[in-house]
């Protein structure tokens, strides 16, 4: 049977996380993904925010790793090149009733280890100075100077990348449906297909489904909710409504609606908050689209919903206990869970990476490789591009010249290099995650038939087997309607 | 005759034409009939021809050139009339970037990345299809939802079926054609969904593609709900209300593998925002004068860019004008008043808006065409034009729709001395 030093299971943002640190460590790694690609659960649909840390719990494991992750993210987008801006936010408070709220936001904040230079209450009219289309209701508001946006997308693809660059293997459509102790030192994970891997240790950085993965190994159970939230997405014509995150006070449910620029120049308004049974439910509703819109409304005055280019739900998994579920498992040693992974999750990613791919080398007794290459470069990014660059490009290869999703200004270029990483697109989402080809205002409209047609060169596969995501969601179909059974 | 690459090279055009569909290729032969022999036009696809050559269906030309062309052979006459003239072309490029003195960025395979200025511009760069995250349609975001236009193109230009078991939302022209193209490749369509109490689209195609087929049309009816976590498995219609929101009780289910939406095409007008040309909120297109020249001298703008049409033969004579008018820019022929002698054209009772926007009485050719669309269907209306109180014209009209465009003729003789404060008015009476 093949075997590994450490299996993770999940290539989101989290399991890349840790297998980029575990990349530092002479391990031989394999991470296990049941889609087609990384970066396609909770980590492709969420507010995309560096959070800056005041929010979580004084003393919690999401405090610390929120902290931690919101500093190393920054030294992250230095070494992996991804999309990163330090935008601070905003905490809007609508009552004088509230003021306490914010008070204590800054307090708490200061207790997780923010310094006074990161935080600042402003009054109703200091934030409005700085943020123009801010409600004039808006009494205070809490300034978190140090909360920043990124790419999920790219975040995640770089530390996978990174992770492969040093030695790490992905598979995907791997789904685990059985882990057994092997012996005193290890485990057996057998995949949907049968095939079974051993490992001397294992990490379940598995989303919604990491209750599942645990409860595998553990009869200490635990149980994850599936939160889903909606978003709205804007036209990068309105994206500078609001130059900073607008979060209001949070509530019981999480930080409630948000408004913030993304990275790449959109405005997004979101998320709802509603628990569901189905950890794949993934399905926008009309009342969630309008709580989106009602709320949104409230913090940030005539919000340009009729730029609205795409609507989308994401889903946080939501432990009983309420914190992230981080460590070895006391049941199963050699196993270790980076469960109840939700907001701040995306900023903590990079922190809990770093933790656990310290503790299982400290139990592995691995050594520091001396080869390790902790840099990644980006795809070339023709968009933002000057002429001189976008030319001197061009001459190395004349694909970057032919655009191919005209609305973000994507070229076929991009669009094959997006293919040729490793881990590389295979799907026409992983496509777009990774260079944006049909993100933009006409939402693929236009490109799509183009890139189905690079993805079957670049794979080597029929036109009909180009898929959206994963198998079975083919863009074509091969038979007829007689052939299909039409009633 | 200068080649594109030479023209290129040279970092100087006499008119760039932007878009090589019926409207770039219109005005491009227009402008060089008109004289001008420095003429480019750039395409961003493959071929020359734009939307037209994936309307395989006939139906075209019936005005222009009085007999029923497909979408392809009517592209081919323009083509063959650019070819005949020699005007030069560039596929696969793209404009990236043009200031307001037309200075333009242009990238392309066989170019690179290239800056060149334009004595004149011709906008035609069309328009693009209202997608399903505009519409924020709740559901899944499976396989098998797309644009009537993007199945189109998958499935007459590159050869492909794209599904069984079809629901389409929007009775838009390139949905109800689609309705009856998928039904002849074998696809059963079960119905057609309209959010509004009538068809966006022309009668014509309501009957040669839905009526001739079975194919039911449920006008105030919208998607509610989209089925299928890989590939759709089902949407969700409901009747709508007057204020267009969905009737709880109304829903009604269909098992499906595709969904097509024909939902309303947008013009594409990102570089006329990035010269900050003038834009008309209602057409989404630059907002012109009788010339078809926007607010920025020099930069004309025709076809579906400026406005969307019902019928390529009027993006051809519109596009034919907006050439010749382009070619008299460059040649110094163009007589222009002073902006506050430019009268804008008022509209009222059910008209949306016209093109042009404003005509300059004092220039003007002896005979303008004001197109317009209304906002309703409307039975035994007259459409009459007012200059000041006094009515220039009337005509009766049996039915009016938003699916299809209307025209006026404006007379020189009849316009003579008008002032902005006289005012001119396009106007639907009882």
């Amino acid at each position: 049977m093949e075997k590994k030093d450490v299996i993770i299971i999940g290539a989101g943002v989290t399991g890349c996380a840790i297998a980029r640190e575990l990349a530092a460590w002479k391990l031989d790694v394999l991470v296990l993904e049941k889609e087609e690609d990384v970066c396609s659960g909770t980590s492709k649909a969420n507010s995309a925010i560096v959070h800056a840390g005041f929010d979580a719990k004084t003393g919690s494991l999401k405090a610390r790793f929120n902290i931690e992750g919101s500093r190393r993210m920054e030294v992250l987008a230095g070494e992996l090149d991804f999309a990163y801006r330090k935008n601070g936010a905003f905490v809007l408070c609508f009552s004088e009733e509230e003021r306490g709220q914010v008070q204590e936001l800054y307090d708490r904040g200061i207790k997780n280890g923010l310094t006074a230079g990161d935080l600042e209450i402003l009054s109703g009219d200091e934030a409005r100075a700085l943020e123009p289309a801010l409600s004039d209701e808006v009494v205070c508001a809490l300034y978190a100077k140090s909360s920043a946006i990124v790419c999920p997308f790219e975040l995640t693809c770089a530390l996978a990348e990174n992770a492969v660059k040093n030695g790490t293997e992905f598979r995907f459509l791997s789904e685990v449906t059985a882990i057994t102790r092997e012996g005193a030192d290890g485990f057996v994970v057998e995949l949907a297909g049968k095939e079974r891997v051993a490992a001397r240790f294992v990490v379940n950085a598995a989303g919604v489904f990491a209750d599942k993965i645990h409860n595998l190994v553990s009869g200490k159970k635990l149980s994850i909710q599936p939160r889903k939230g909606d978003y709205l997405l804007m036209d990068k014509e309105v994206g500078g409504t609001v130059d900073r995150t607008i979060f209001q006070l949070p509530g019981k449910l999480g930080k409630g609606v948000l408004v913030t620029p993304t990275v790449h120049g959109n405005l997004l308004a979101g998320p709802t908050a509603e628990d569901v049974d189905d950890p794949e439910n993934t399905a926008t509703t009309a009342e969630a689209l309008a709580d989106v819109q009602a709320r949104a409304g409230r913090s940030v005055k005539a919000m340009p919903f009729r730029q609205v280019i795409t609507s989308f739900t994401g889903l946080r998994a939501h432990e009983a206990g309420g914190d992230f579920v981080i460590g070895p498992c006391a049941d199963a040693p050699g196993f270790y869970d980076a469960a109840g992974i939700e907001s701040p999750g995306l900023t903590a990613a990079p922190a809990i990476g770093l933790y656990l791919a310290g503790e299982i080398a400290k139990a592995a007794g691995a050594e520091r490789r001396t080869d390790f290459d902790g840099t990644r470069k980006a795809i070339p990014h023709v968009a933002l591009m000057t002429d001189e660059e976008r030319a001197a490009l061009i001459r190395q290869d004349a694909d970057y010249a032919q655009i191919v999703c005209r609305c973000e200004t994507v070229t076929e270029g991009e669009i094959r290099e997006s293919i040729r990483r490793n881990p590389g697109a295979r799907s026409m989402d992983g496509v777009k995650r990774r260079v944006r080809a049909g993100m933009g205002r006409c939402q693929a409209g236009f490109c799509t038939p183009r890139v189905m047609e690079i993805l079957s060169e670049e794979l080597g596969i029929p036109m009909e087997e180009v898929c959206k995501n994963r198998p079975g969601s083919e863009l074509l179909c091969t038979a007829s309607a007689d052939e299909g059974g039409v009633s | 005759m200068t080649d594109a690459n030479t023209i290129i090279e040279r970092g100087r055009v006499g008119i760039l034409v932007i878009g090589g569909g019926p409207a770039g290729l219109a005005a491009a032969v227009a402008a060089k009939r008109a004289g001008v022999d420095d003429v480019l036009i750039a395409e961003r696809d493959r071929m020359l021809g734009g939307i037209l050559n994936q309307c395989i269906h006939n139906g075209f030309g019936l005005h222009t050139f009085k007999e029923e062309l497909t979408g392809p052979e009517y592209a081919a006459r323009f083509i063959s009339q650019a070819a005949e003239l020699r005007i030069p072309y560039l596929l696969n490029t793209m404009v990236l970037s043009v200031d307001r003195d037309r200075n333009v960025t242009i990238m392309g395979r066989e170019i690179g990345v290239r800056t060149i200025t334009a004595d004149a511009i011709v906008l035609a760069m069309g328009c693009r299809e209202r997608s399903r995250g505009a519409l924020s349609i709740p559901g899944y975001r499976p396989a098998g939802v797309y644009t009537a236009g993007t199945a189109q193109r998958l499935m007459n230009i590159e050869g492909f079926r794209i599904g069984k078991r079809v629901v389409i939302l929007g009775s838009g022209d390139i949905g109800l054609i689609m309705a009856r193209r998928m039904t002849l490749e074998g696809a059963k369509v079960l119905t057609v969904a309209e959010l509004m109490p009538y068809s966006g689209g022309l009668k014509r195609n309501i009957v040669q593609c839905l009526n001739d087929y079975d194919i039911p049309l449920q006008l105030s009816h919208t998607v509610v709900d989209i089925r299928g976590k890989r590939r759709v498995e089902g949407v969700t219609i409901a009747e709508v209300d007057q204020a267009r929101r969905p009737i709880p009780g109304t829903e009604v289910s269909y098992d499906c593998d595709t969904l097509l939406l024909s939902c309303g095409l947008l013009p594409e007008n990102e570089l006329t925002r990035m010269m900050k040309a003038g834009i008309s909120p209602v057409t989404g297109g630059a907002s012109v004068d009788d010339l078809l020249q926007t607010d920025i001298p020099g930069v004309f703008a025709c076809g579906n860019v400026l406005h969307v049409h019902d019928l390529v033969d009027y993006v051809s004579e519109e596009a034919t004008l907006a050439g010749e008018n382009a070619a008299a820019y460059v040649s110094g022929s163009t007589g222009r008043s002073a902006a506050d002698a430019i009268v804008e054209i008022g509209v009222d009772g059910g008209v949306r808006y016209t093109v042009p926007q404003r005509i300059d009485v004092g220039h003007m050719r002896d005979s303008v065409t004001v197109r317009f669309r209304v906002a309703d269907v409307y039975r035994d209306r007259t459409i009459a034009v007012y200059r000041g109180e006094k009515c220039l014209s009337r005509r009766k009209t049996r039915v009016l729709a938003p699916g299809e465009m209307e025209q006026v003729k404006l007379k020189k003789e009849e316009l003579a001395g008008l002032t902005a404060d006289e005012g001119l008015r396009v106007v639907l009476e009882d």
